[in-house]
């Protein structure tokens, strides 16, 4: 299990740097991650943040197209506010999983 | 009397009513099976139909030959189902009230909810081959198709039986090849994971098949619409992936009834707990199968490992004992991959798809994460046990939880 230390605080991650244990995430920490992936965060992207993270500790599935159900942003804005691929970097600044496909 | 409601007789919902009739009294229970259609459809098959490999007549029986003696089939739609009451309505006006509800009603692929996807091309250059339908037209268009780009898109997960679209993509090699004019048909595989697939070991392997059959990967592609005029697939960052015939594997979505009913989330899937399969609405409500909101596959194996656990806990339930079976997430399925091979897969919610064997009495064991000749003809075979073991509730010599046996982990 590798770790890295955010904001001070060393959390568990997994080879891809995604979190393993999402209780050790703060905004603080997403702000430093968020660094990493060239973005500057704002309370959109907290907004939806928050929701990615409720719908995961609820133990529901996260697709893209729920975020056209957040009641907070569309898609389009996920993908100008997580350029590229908004689920995985938004999961990732999030601290939660990256989402695995129901295969 | 008792009554034990079953809505949907597809894969799950045949298998619960004979599994229930089988540790029911019928002094104390009756069991009715609500369904709207009387054609069952073997669905793993709807993928070779494209092919010519399989017609329509090869994977249909009537809905009445799997279920048991002693449980009520009644061929009808339903209009809502009231909790809170104990009571579904149907649209023929008639009302089931009961003790214990089984929802089994699946999933649907929903093409309406991408713009443009089914305008003018759809069934002319755009096809799907989940539905019957769609399947045949597109058989039909293969036949006579001259080349050109084929683009094969995942709209998003979850979607039924997830490696269905990368088995076309094989299938699709295999047949242009055979017919001479591969080197017409330039294959792109769009999909919205970051690879062939997102589990690791999985993805690995199968991306660097997709290379040696020389089919495109485009990853992280969320399409957004379908430009109809200049015959293209957009997604929302932008990009572009020109087309001359879409394959599509549209959105998955539950049963309308469900949404209307108020019993599902966003997408019309039923909220329950991925373990006991119990409805989060109602204590006396379970839920099976794809109709479920679990975060496991949309595909019969998952249905047919749930079933025993759902068994066991409507027993428990019956007999105001606690929940004690739970589900883990046991899927496992042949991936086709063309020229007459195959690859098995086994995992659960926790453990993905590994390498090493997968035991089977008589005819296994077979390789797992490995293409062989055995796995393509587990997968031919697996129609004979569907319709005569699976369905009528009967065991196979599998184990339900995902078992490490034969399991390679590093």
């Amino acid at each position: 299990m590798a770790q890295k230390t955010y904001a001070g605080i060393t959390v568990d991650v997994n080879e891809e740097g995604y979190f393993t244990n999402p209780a050790q995430w703060t905004k603080e920490i997403a702000v430093e991650i968020a660094k990493e992936e060239g973005l500057v965060l704002t309370g959109q992207h907290f907004a939806i943040m928050d929701f990615l993270r409720n719908k995961f500790i609820g133990g529901e599935a996260l697709s893209i197209r729920s975020i056209n159900h957040s009641g907070v942003l569309d898609v389009k804005t996920f993908y100008q506010l997580f350029p590229g691929a908004p689920l995985k970097k938004a999961t990732k600044i999030a601290g939660i999983p990256k989402p695995v496909s129901c295969i | 009397m008792k009554k034990l409601l079953i809505l949907g007789a597809g894969t799950a919902g045949s298998i619960m009513s004979n599994k229930m009739r089988k540790c029911l009294s019928k002094n104390e229970w009756s069991i009715t099976v609500v369904e709207r259609e009387m054609k069952h459809y073997y669905q793993p098959g709807f993928l070779f139909i494209p092919f010519g490999y399989y017609r329509k007549k090869d994977i249909v029986k009537p809905e009445s030959k799997f279920i048991p003696k002693g449980v009520d089939l009644v061929n009808a739609e339903i209009e809502n189902i009231d909790s809170a009451q104990n009571r579904v309505t149907l649209k023929n006006g008639t009302s089931i009230i009961y003790d214990i509800l089984i929802i089994a009603t699946g999933t649907r692929i929903s093409p309406e909810d991408t713009p443009g996807l089914k305008g003018e091309l759809w069934q002319k250059s755009i096809f799907d081959f989940y539905t019957i339908e769609g399947a045949e037209a597109l058989a039909k268009y293969f036949k006579t198709w001259q080349g050109g780009n084929l683009v094969i898109n995942i709209a998003d997960n979850p979607i039924k039986c997830p490696v269905a679209p990368l088995e076309f993509a094989f299938y699709s090699d295999e047949f242009f090849s055979a017919k001479g004019m591969r080197d017409k048909v330039n294959i792109t595989y769009v999909t919205p994971l970051s690879g062939a697939f997102t589990k690791p070991k999985a993805s690995k392997m199968l991306g660097s098949l997709l290379e040696q059959k020389n089919i495109n990967l485009v990853s992280d592609f969320f399409i957004g619409e379908v430009d109809n005029t200049n015959k293209k697939i957009l997604d929302f960052g932008g990009r572009e992936v020109p087309f001359d015939c879409l394959v599509t594997i549209p959105l998955h979505v539950g049963d309308t009834v469900i949404s209307k009913s108020g019993l599902g989330d966003e997408f019309g899937f039923v909220k329950a707990d991925k373990q006991t399969l119990q409805s989060v609405i109602s204590k006396n409500v379970f839920v099976i199968g794809d109709a479920g909101n679990y975060p496991s596959s949309k595909a019969g194996s998952v249905a047919h490992f749930q079933a025993d656990i759902l068994v066991h806990n409507i027993l428990s339930f019956i007999n105001d004992k606690p929940l004690t079976a739970t589900f883990d997430g046991h899927s496992n399925c042949y991936i086709e991959t063309g020229h007459g091979k195959g690859i098995l897969i086994d995992f659960n919610y926790t453990t993905e798809p590994l390498p090493g064997v997968y035991p089977m009495p008589l005819v296994g064991p077979f390789a797992l994460l490995k293409e062989t000749r055995l796995n393509h003809l587990g997968k031919l075979l697996f129609k004979w046990i569907y319709w005569n073991i699976l369905l009528k509730g009967r065991r196979l010599p599998v184990t339900d939880y995902m078992s490490m046996t034969g399991k390679i982990q590093n």
